[in-house]
């Protein structure tokens, strides 16, 4: 990348001590050079990105890692109570996950099967259309997006998510580093000092790893699913023909949860 | 006219004390919230509304419901209820605030509210439903004093008086239907997924805000000279009984839909509410309660005998008030959450703070009904002597 964060900051401190605005500091580190440096990454140029997590390829221990590397990357705290839980990234048994779907035959082996569950990335999401200060709100490149510094705590998106995919800070997640109990579930806490602290009374969820697209690098689950098992978990942009998810999507059979909602998500299974 | 507020008896002031008190510990109790988040109340991430977003569904029903006093004496020249569309109109006002607050002390973020004004967004209906309801407590702030202070100054009220109060008759609906539509319209929660919400929420409304003016009539009557008068009272019981008939039946209309289609996500919310799902169903006794103040209040208020005597009718109201409450003060939303997403259940009930803070915002709205009411009150003591 031609310009990094922090000298972005500093030009652009600098440029404002001499009262001149963000887009003169862009001007001063040579015209274009900026937006010509973000699209020459493969993953910053999406217009819809989704997700496929091929369930052949998953196991219990491999979504353990998975979510512990999304968990650790957005600072989510572990409170230790099921009410107050901050979920990005989680895993959810076959039944539960898809409600619908369900019948009193099935197997164990398939009942109990977990799925690594997370933001659809709706391309219809009512949860944006909902929010009272389009503090959450959708990119162009299609993610679902929550700007935890705008949010009032309304938790109407909440109710208007059918995925059970946000989550609520109850309480300050700051404490995890305060009362002892919980030092011992959440050691090193904050793990990533560069990712956005939140307070408590707003709402969060999976990004598709924004942070990390932005700089050229896939989510942070898929890549510790592909380190341990290729293929386990596919990122792509369903706007690019040629693009892995597309063939993935048309090759293989698929299902998603809840599509009679008719809020299209973009996490696809392979089952 | 505000100084008539400040005088009174010795009642008037205890009262006034007992809710001040009432507001001492809610606010103690929501500056405690302020500080550890709203992890002291019962809510979780799957029962993410609870009691405060309950009592706000609910009171938007009584604010709405001043119409049924506004909308005959000014569209019907019904002169009967000339003598009370101000308490009609005062009892809004005091019920909108308390929905004000009991949005505000939902909030996780209460010192970002603006928000809301910074960053307008037409497709919340969060957003309209704050348009709706500051208009309509400015409607009726507007409509309530300048018809009452020309009462007292004995001139009739200006033009634009009138005005106001004709916008404010289909504004009523609108703050009910707008409240509605914060549930009906949202994909996955089957239990508030019905084209008949609104038309349910005016239906409860309608039957529990002019029971509950009913029995504020009869307290005022018994504790000052003013009578709002024996027609007036059997006339806002008939709206009452047709109101309450109207809800029942519309409740009756949300089964038939769920059990005969056998839909199992439209009947697990009532299942749930009724006789409760993976052994959870503290909701149960109350949702029963509710059903027999129901049917007591229906059987009280058909009969035209029980009807008109106006102890049984306030018996009625009571019914009224309790099984309408239940429905939507619990009901409504607890129901709605559970099951979640997941088809799970994650059981909730108010903690201790969330019930007193929820009782300083029930206070705050009375204190100032009472403030008002005393007002209103003493100009038609004024006037009549």
């Amino acid at each position: 990348m031609g310009v990094n964060r922090r000298e972005f900051l500093k030009i652009a401190g600098a440029a404002s001590l001499f009262g001149l605005g963000g887009k003169t500091a862009i001007e001063i580190l040579a015209p274009g050079k900026v937006e010509a440096s973000m699209e020459a990454l493969p993953l910053t140029g999406g217009e819809r990105w989704a997700m496929v997590v091929d369930m052949h390829k998953m196991d219990d221990a491999l979504m353990d890692k998975c979510i512990e590397a999304c968990h650790r990357e957005h600072n989510v705290p572990d409170l230790g109570n099921p009410k107050e839980e901050v979920k990005w990234l989680w895993k959810e048994d076959y039944h539960h996950s898809f409600p619908g779907q369900h019948h009193q035959y099935i197997g164990d082996h398939f009942k109990h099967t977990n799925f690594l569950l997370m933001c659809n990335h709706c391309t219809n999401p009512p949860c944006c259309r909902v929010c009272p200060t389009q503090a959450t709100f959708q990119r162009k490149d299609g993610i679902v997006m929550m700007d935890m510094h705008r949010c009032i705590g309304c938790r109407f998106c909440m109710a208007a998510c059918p995925f059970g995919a946000r989550s609520f800070n109850w309480g300050d997640p700051y404490r995890v580093t305060r009362v002892e109990e919980l030092k011992k579930l959440n050691p090193g806490f904050p793990t990533n000092r560069e990712y956005p602290t939140r307070s408590k009374g707003v709402v969060e969820k999976c990004t598709f790893c924004t942070e990390r697209l932005a700089k050229g690098l896939l989510p942070a689950c898929v890549e510790v699913a592909n380190k341990v098992e290729e293929g386990a978990m596919i990122f792509g942009d369903l706007a690019d023909p040629e693009s892995e998810v597309r063939q993935v999507l048309k090759e293989t059979y698929t299902i998603r949860r809840k599509p009679e909602l008719g809020t299209e998500p973009n996490l696809f299974f392979i089952v | 006219m505000l100084e008539t507020a400040l005088k009174g008896k010795q009642g008037y002031w205890s009262w006034l004390i007992f809710l001040l008190v009432m507001m001492g510990i809610g606010l103690g109790c929501y500056l405690y919230q302020f500080n550890e988040g709203l992890r002291i109340t019962g809510m979780s991430r799957d029962v993410s509304w609870g009691f405060y977003i309950a009592q706000f569904t609910y009171l938007v029903g009584v604010a709405a419901s001043g119409v049924m006093v506004v909308l005959p004496y000014y569209l019907h020249d019904y002169k009967a209820f000339g003598r009370i569309t101000v308490l009609g109109e005062f009892m809004a006002i005091a019920a909108v605030t308390m929905c004000i607050l009991f949005i505000f002390v939902d909030l996780g973020n209460p010192v970002r509210i603006m928000n809301v004004i910074m960053f307008p967004s037409p497709t919340s209906i969060l957003f309209w439903d704050m348009i709706v309801l500051n208009v309509y407590l400015l409607l009726n702030v507007f409509v309530g004093w300048n018809v009452l202070s020309a009462e007292r100054k004995g001139i009739p009220y200006q033009k634009w008086v009138k005005v106001l109060a004709y916008i404010s008759i289909p504004w009523a609906f609108s703050i009910h239907t707008v409240t509605a539509f914060l549930y009906a319209g949202l994909p996955g929660r089957h239990f508030w997924m019905t084209a008949i919400m609104a038309a349910r929420f005016l239906s409860s409304a309608f039957c529990s805000g002019p029971a509950l003016l009913i029995l504020i009539c009869l307290i005022v009557r018994r504790v000052s000279k003013f009578d709002p008068g024996k027609e007036q009272i059997r006339t806002l019981g008939g709206i009452v009984a047709y109101a309450m008939i109207i809800n029942v039946f519309f409740y009756l209309l949300e089964i038939f839909t769920a059990f005969y289609s056998q839909i199992p996500g439209h009947m697990v919310h009532f299942e749930f509410l009724f006789v409760g799902v993976d052994g959870y169903g503290k909701l149960a006794p109350w949702m029963w309660t509710a059903t027999g103040f129901a049917v007591l209040s229906l059987i009280l208020l058909i009969i035209p005998s029980t009807r008109r005597n106006e102890e049984t009718l306030a018996v009625a109201c009571v019914s009224v008030i309790v099984a309408t409450w239940i429905d939507k003060g619990l009901g409504l939303v607890i129901g709605g959450f559970t099951p979640n997403p997941f088809e799970r259940v994650t059981p909730y009930w108010p903690t201790t703070p969330e019930i007193l803070i929820t009782l300083g915002v029930w206070a705050t709205g009375f204190f100032i009904l009472t403030v008002l009411y005393k007002i209103a009150v003493s100009v038609k003591e004024e006037v009549a002597a």
